[in-house]
């Protein structure tokens, strides 16, 4: 006969409604944990204060992408304008002052390389695209995306406990609270 | 006065003003649930016939006019097109400006109003985004087949080649592809990422299967955490803030195309304002006379409410009356200006033999909006969907005016010609016409046309403090009141 092994992912509780979740936020902010998160079908504004999270770090990002792009375009005209193949067309002069016929094109790469920054930096931040996450494992979780509010606490927090963090997801209005295991 | 209003939110504590009432955004207090059920239903349940109704002559004109269109153009030249020496933008650019200004009120949409925090946005953004991708798709066709041969169409871009020629940056119409190019891409982004919570939702209804795998490989694993909405939060205003300066760019650089010119008709300061209004004005009738009828068909009445409907009528009248200010100050211009070139090319458009062109542009564009000025009119469908029609083909007059009328009649009378559009050209445009629908008919039916989370999002009762709002006072709410009660206080 053979067992299969499970790995312990952690506690999710489904919260009643917005405001059910941002007050218990609060409390699992203020036990301590790290490792945790709320899910809703929805961005919840305030929540990010409520759990403690810092402002997104994505526009910095955004700003050298946008800058790598105003650069490339300036030195993409420059050097083929001025630089190889000085022409002299719709009597523009061929040297820096040419620079005003530039700017449409500097803008546009501008915008373009910040819009990619944005793309490719945010799944980086947010550590996607991913085929499958232990919390699918959960029963309820597909909610999340419909109408449920929900905390998850990893078992991988220092502070996490089998028992204590049961309770304290009970006592601050968590329902239907689920241990989620994934297969090892 | 300065010390007045510093001081007078703490004069006021506890005086209870009457705050105008705003319309609820979502009617018949819908519960998320509804909202989840009736966006995922349209995918999940069989389309209506009428759905196959429009979809399989959309398809087909699609077929015939741009597939069969194209082989017919490439494989014998673009002289089956009725470009003539001096007319030889014709229409396909006449088209191509028609089509990319369709685009902008899907990004008016998506981005400028969500920074200026109108939240009626959020029932129709998804739906306009898309119109946007798709308008420029259409547009895109055009000047790639009006550059005469196709498979050399890859010349446009700033790479070496054999010739060791380069890309001449000083010229609007690389502009343009830069322009166009990169409008296409970030109303991608834009509109994938808007996407992507709304995928996952999708996703998580299906049984497992095909379906599911596909779903699920776009919303790449989409959880709708809050570490995650953090971050996506952040994106989505970064991608509002940049598409906004790009939207003003894109008809902005496409009439530099004209104003850099030195034709008369074409070279004037006022084009990239006037372009960019006429655009949103195009877009917005466009939104209308696609969203009424998916509105009815899918029954989403609840979302899409007459107040939506109400608002972009009222952004209809605006722009129209810009639009119409426009073509006035461009004739007062020409006539003050002394120059009896540019007078002679107004006196032209208006009295030549293009003047039913002239005349159907001013009434479809300036006089039919100015009936969104009664509110019966804003509130009655069949008189909305009418005038967006009008406005529809007024915008397509207004480039057909603008271009053929001007280059029909350019400095020397031996260039002097008329310019008639071949069957050809006609066929084209209708199949991006035929394009244009069947790519909308298959986003209604594959992808979540109303964006589920932003509309959730949208309810009064998703205020996280929605239960206490006693003790987390609205702080805006509380400073309009404070300013009201000093301006009373100021009368007496």
């Amino acid at each position: 006969m053979s067992t299969t092994r499970k790995r312990v992912y952690g506690y999710l509780a489904e919260f009643k409604s917005a405001s059910a979740l941002y007050k218990a936020a609060e409390q699992v902010r203020d036990a301590g944990f790290r490792k945790w998160d709320c899910y809703t079908p929805y961005p919840v504004h305030g929540l990010d204060a409520a759990m403690g999270l810092k402002r997104s770090i994505l526009p910095w990002f955004v700003f050298f992408g946008g800058m790598t792009g105003t650069a490339t375009a300036f030195a993409l005209a420059y050097v083929t304008q001025v630089v190889i193949y000085p022409t002299v067309v719709q009597a523009k002069p061929t040297n820096i002052f040419t620079i005003p016929a530039f700017f449409p094109v500097m803008f546009e790469l501008t915008i373009l390389f910040s819009g990619f920054t944005v793309l490719f930096g945010l799944l980086g931040l947010m550590q996607l695209p991913r085929l499958n996450h232990p919390l699918f494992a959960s029963k309820q979780i597909h909610r999340a995306t419909d109408d449920g509010f929900f905390i998850a606490i990893e078992a991988r927090d220092a502070k996490f406990s089998p028992n204590g963090t049961h309770d304290l997801l009970a006592e601050i209005g968590g329902e239907n609270i689920e241990l989620v295991e994934e297969e090892d | 006065m300065a010390a007045n209003t510093e001081t007078a939110p703490h004069q006021n504590t506890g005086v209870k003003l009457p705050v105008l009432k705003r319309e609820k955004l979502i009617i018949n207090d819908r519960s998320y649930h509804w909202i989840t059920d009736r966006i995922c239903g349209i995918i999940e349940n069989k389309q209506p016939f009428l759905w196959w109704l429009l979809f399989l002559p959309s398809a087909l004109i699609a077929l015939i006019g741009v597939g069969g269109g194209l082989l017919h153009l490439v494989s014998t030249g673009v002289g089956v097109w009725g470009n003539t020496n001096r007319v030889m933008w014709g229409w396909p650019i006449v088209n191509f400006v028609f089509w990319i200004g369709i685009g902008h009120a899907g990004t008016l949409i998506s981005a400028i109003l969500f920074l200026t925090r109108q939240n009626w946005r959020t029932s129709i953004n998804r739906a306009a985004e898309a119109m946007t991708i798709f308008a420029v798709m259409c547009a895109g066709i055009f000047p790639a087949f009006h550059v005469g041969r196709v498979w050399f169409a890859w010349f446009l871009a700033p790479i070496p080649n054999a010739n060791a020629i380069w890309q001449n940056f000083k010229s609007p119409l690389l502009w343009d592809v830069f322009a166009v190019s990169t409008y296409f891409t970030i109303s991608l982004i834009f509109w994938y990422l808007g996407m992507v919570p709304d995928l996952a939702t999708i996703r998580d209804r299906c049984k497992p299967g095909i379906r599911k795998f596909l779903y699920g490989i776009f919303a790449m694993g989409w959880r709708g955490g809050n570490r995650q909405w953090s971050h996506y939060e952040m994106a989505y205003l970064l991608l509002a803030a940049l598409a906004t300066p790009l939207v003003l760019s894109v008809h902005s650089v496409v009439s530099f195309d004209f104003a850099t010119s030195v034709v008369p008709g074409w070279h004037t300061t006022i084009f990239p304002p006037y372009f960019v209004a006429g655009a949103i004005f195009g877009g917005f009738a466009m939104v209308l006379t696609i969203m009424i009828p998916a509105r009815f068909i899918y029954g989403l009445q609840d979302m899409i409410t007459m107040k939506h409907i109400d608002n972009m009528a009222k952004i209809i009248l605006l722009t129209g009356t810009i639009v119409g200010y426009a073509y006035l100050m461009e004739l007062f211009v020409a006539f003050y200006s002394g120059a009896i070139y540019e007078m002679e090319a107004f006196k032209y458009r208006i009295t030549g033999p293009y003047w039913w062109a002239y005349a159907c542009m001013m009434t479809c564009n300036v006089l039919s909006p100015q009936i969104f000025w009664f509110k019966y009119c804003r509130e009655n469908l069949w008189i909305v969907m009418i005038v967006a029609m009008f406005v529809n083909v007024g915008m397509w007059f207004e480039r057909f005016v603008i271009i053929v009328t001007t280059l029909a009649r350019m400095w020397l009378p031996g260039d002097w010609k008329t310019f008639s559009p071949s069957p050809e050209d006609q066929m084209l445009f209708v199949g991006t016409i035929g394009m244009f629908l069947m790519l909308f008919l298959l986003f209604l039916r594959f992808l979540p046309c109303i964006n589920i989370a932003e509309v959730k999002w949208a309810k009064l009762e998703s205020d996280p403090h929605f239960d206490d709002i006693e003790s987390h006072p609205d702080e805006g709410a509380r400073e309009i009141a404070a300013y009201q009660q000093e301006l009373t206080e100021n009368k007496g």
